[in-house]
């Protein structure tokens, strides 16, 4: 008998309130410790192979429908791309401002969603509080003014969207080289009427994820916690810039791994692994190898990653953030969500300058230039660094296509998330929903979006299963 | 010319000329006749036979049937929309119509027909046929997974632009768009500027590199169904 079918397995499947379908397996030893937990992407990856013949202008339309939460990212990582492609070197201003405003509307609405619909029940209510009230129906009934701020900012996002990329979900705004409209001064009206609101309920989340951490520091600093490696776009001037940068890549005590690397030559910098447990791959730095080049995206890595926010009052969160670490990178886990919060707000400060922006009136739209074989789009979507990487043939078709999304740089991150959990909660042969919950409140941290990162469609509901060190099922218990 | 025939569709009395079809007859009259193949300035093919009316109780397709003194033509009847209903069903499942990235999104004849009657999906299995691109022109291109065979382009290319550069080629369900030119699209004397590059109803036969250049919202049925503009004419 192999060692681990003397092991004890603990299934969690599938993992709720993220976007997409995983479960989670435990693997116990003799003595009911854990020996390793892993979270598995059991979506089937597609994409990249049926873009294949394509030509090029489609990709942009196309590929955003990997996903219906944040296709914003992808419509605009993929643009990015054939930009390259066309030779697009520099937008126009009114071009590269209406993308920004694209782009801030998405990080606005999905940072929205994700706090007050996926996140707060569990902030609110605790991480072992009664799961019937412990979701965002309970919340609108226990604190119905947030609930509806929630929908609020989310509804204020989306409009954006819908003013620059032609619908709400899945527009057509931008193309390579440029935008195909600009925005009237009647559709900028619209939003300038409620800015201030948004900006005052911005400052109210970022409040209660800020407070809430505080708060809880003690408790929250060990949760499934760990130090890694950050990475993510930064201005030239070293800037948080979400929409357009450079790479720069950190170690956990702050000392930069690479700078400013253009990232049209990411592949000289980032690897990926496949393992066979998963559909999602495991990138990692080059230069530190598999084992040790892993890292984190997404708002905590933004945080940890940029010398300053260029808005003031994000700018000032951002001061107060880096204070409770001694100005090192943060390494908790759970404050992702206070991160999250000051990216709320920083992406309102910035819709808030671009509104008053006369370019975004602009005509002129679309630029080209020379026309490329290959071509590479970074952003910063909500989650993370998304990068979309194409080659065309001589017919404008796409012959190869690679997309790394910011889940999947977050994989080797979330297992050791998940087994940093299951190591300090576990007790036993029995699953506890306290445990469940644990679980998914380590993953939830990292806003996972698993449908995207494997490129299919899904949901994700939870079954988590215990195996006794033969291999027999002792338990199982599943919630949808 | 005067309008010297009378004859009815659906009970109202249309004026028509001599030698007019009854499709012509009745876009004059400001009656919409649904219709894919069929296109003003071209030579009738009557193949997509969504245009069939009723001619003394017998379907006929309006875009190559003569109008006569006192015919009673049926149009928008149950019965035909049914008919109609069906043709286009089949046209959505016969080939790989994806018109959510599709650059005629909005512009599309095939999707604004499936629209105004309210085909919200395809009754019929889809069928996934294997179809191709041929890219190898530098200005146009051929996607065979969205054409409906109306034979439009075909009709252009030889009739307007005098150079038969598409052809149909097999039979059934092997019938396919083809070029006039040993081996790919990129061998004929085909141009962007050609009358057939802009009579295309779907997606099929397109310009390069202008992929959703005009925004959601200002294509041409975003606002307005399709056979609208008939329906609002006056009687000329």
């Amino acid at each position: 008998m192999s060692t681990e079918k003397k092991l004890k397995r603990i299934i969690i499947e599938p993992v709720t309130r993220v976007e997409g379908h995983g479960k989670v397996s435990i693997l116990l030893d003799e003595k009911n410790k854990v020996r390793q937990a892993r979270l598995h992407i059991v979506e089937f990856r597609g994409f990249e192979r049926f873009i294949q013949g394509r030509p090029y202008w489609e990709v942009p339309v196309l590929v955003q429908r990997l996903c219906g939460i944040c296709p914003v990212s992808h419509h605009l990582a993929a643009a990015k791309a054939m930009d390259v492609i066309v030779g697009a070197d520099k937008l126009t201003p009114a071009a590269e401002k209406i993308r920004r405003l694209m782009h801030y509307g998405q990080m606005f609405q999905s940072h929205a969603l994700h706090f007050f619909h996926l996140c707060s029940p569990d902030l609110l209510f605790g991480f072992e509080s009664d799961p019937a009230i412990r979701n965002v129906i309970g919340v609108a009934a226990k604190f119905p003014a947030l609930a509806v701020q929630g929908v609020m900012m989310r509804k204020y996002g989306q409009e954006i969207i819908k003013a620059t990329a032609g619908k709400k979900i899945h527009g057509t705004g931008a193309i390579p080289g440029g935008v195909n409209k600009n925005l009237s001064t009647a559709e900028r009206d619209v939003f300038l009427k409620d800015i201030e609101k948004m900006m005052d309920w911005a400052r109210g989340a970022l409040k209660i994820a800020k407070d809430y951490t505080v708060e809880h520091l003690q408790t929250l600093a060990p949760f499934g916690s760990f130090d890694s490696n950050h990475l993510s776009l930064v201005r030239k001037d070293g800037a948080m810039d979400l929409y357009h940068g450079n790479l720069r890549a950190i170690d956990a005590q702050g000392d930069k791994i690479f700078d400013q690397v253009d990232y049209q030559k990411y592949l000289d910098y980032i690897a990926e692994e496949v393992r066979s447990w998963s559909y999602m791959k495991f990138p990692f730095i080059k230069q530190l190898g598999p084992e040790n080049g892993w890292y984190r995206v997404g708002p905590l890595a933004r945080l940890n990653t940029c010398d300053f926010i260029d808005t003031p009052e994000a700018e000032k969160a951002r001061k107060e953030f880096t204070a409770v670490t001694n100005n090192k990178p943060n390494n908790i886990t759970m404050a992702y969500h206070w991160a999250r919060m000051i990216e709320l707000l920083h992406s309102i400060e910035k819709i808030k300058d671009l509104l008053n922006d006369k370019d975004l009136q602009g005509k002129d739209l679309v630029v080209k230039g020379k026309r490329r074989e290959e071509g590479v789009g970074l952003i910063e979507a909500p989650r993370g660094t998304l990068f979309h990487h194409y080659r065309v043939n001589k017919n404008d078709q796409i012959e190869m296509a690679n997309l790394i999304v910011s889940t999947t740089h977050n994989n080797e991150p979330m297992n050791r998330a998940v087994q940093k959990v299951a190591e300090d909660k576990l007790s036993g042969q029995k699953i506890t929903e306290g445990l469940l919950n644990n679980v998914e409140v380590a993953i939830r941290a990292y806003d996972p979006c698993l449908s995207c990162a494997t490129h299919a469609m899904g949901k994700m509901p939870l079954t988590i299963e215990l195996y006794d060190h033969n291999g027999n099922l002792l338990d199982r218990k599943t919630k949808s | 010319m005067s309008d010297n025939i009378t004859f009815t569709i659906d009970g109202v009395e249309v004026k028509a000329r001599h030698g007019e079809t009854i499709i012509e007859a009745a876009d004059r009259a400001g009656i919409y006749i649904p219709r894919l193949c069929y296109m003003k300035d071209l030579i009738p093919h009557g193949s997509c036979r969504v245009c069939t009316v009723m001619v003394n109780g017998r379907p006929q397709a309006a875009c190559t049937q003569p109008v006569v003194q006192g015919i009673v033509v049926e149009n928008n009847t149950p019965a035909m929309q049914k008919h109609r209903r069906n043709l286009i069903d089949m046209l959505f499942v016969e080939g790989n119509h994806f018109c959510m990235f599709c650059e005629k999104s909005g512009n599309c004849e095939l999707q604004a027909m499936a629209y105004r009657f309210g085909i919200p999906a395809p009754k019929y299995p889809y069928m996934f046929p294997d179809k191709d691109i041929d890219a190898s022109h530098p200005d146009i291109f051929i996607d065979r997974n969205r054409c409906i065979l109306c034979g439009r382009c075909v009709s252009a290319s030889r009739d307007v632009d005098g150079k038969t550069a598409f052809e149909f080629a097999g039979r059934g369900p092997h019938k396919k768009i083809a070029v006039n030119a040993e081996a790919n699209l990129g061998d004929t004397n085909a141009e962007a500027s050609d009358k057939a590059m802009s009579v295309c109803p779907v997606g099929a036969l397109m310009k390069k590199r202008i992929g959703f250049a005009v925004p959601i919202g200002s294509r041409k049925y975003d606002t307005k169904p399709i056979g609208s503009e008939i329906e609002s004419s006056t009687r000329k």
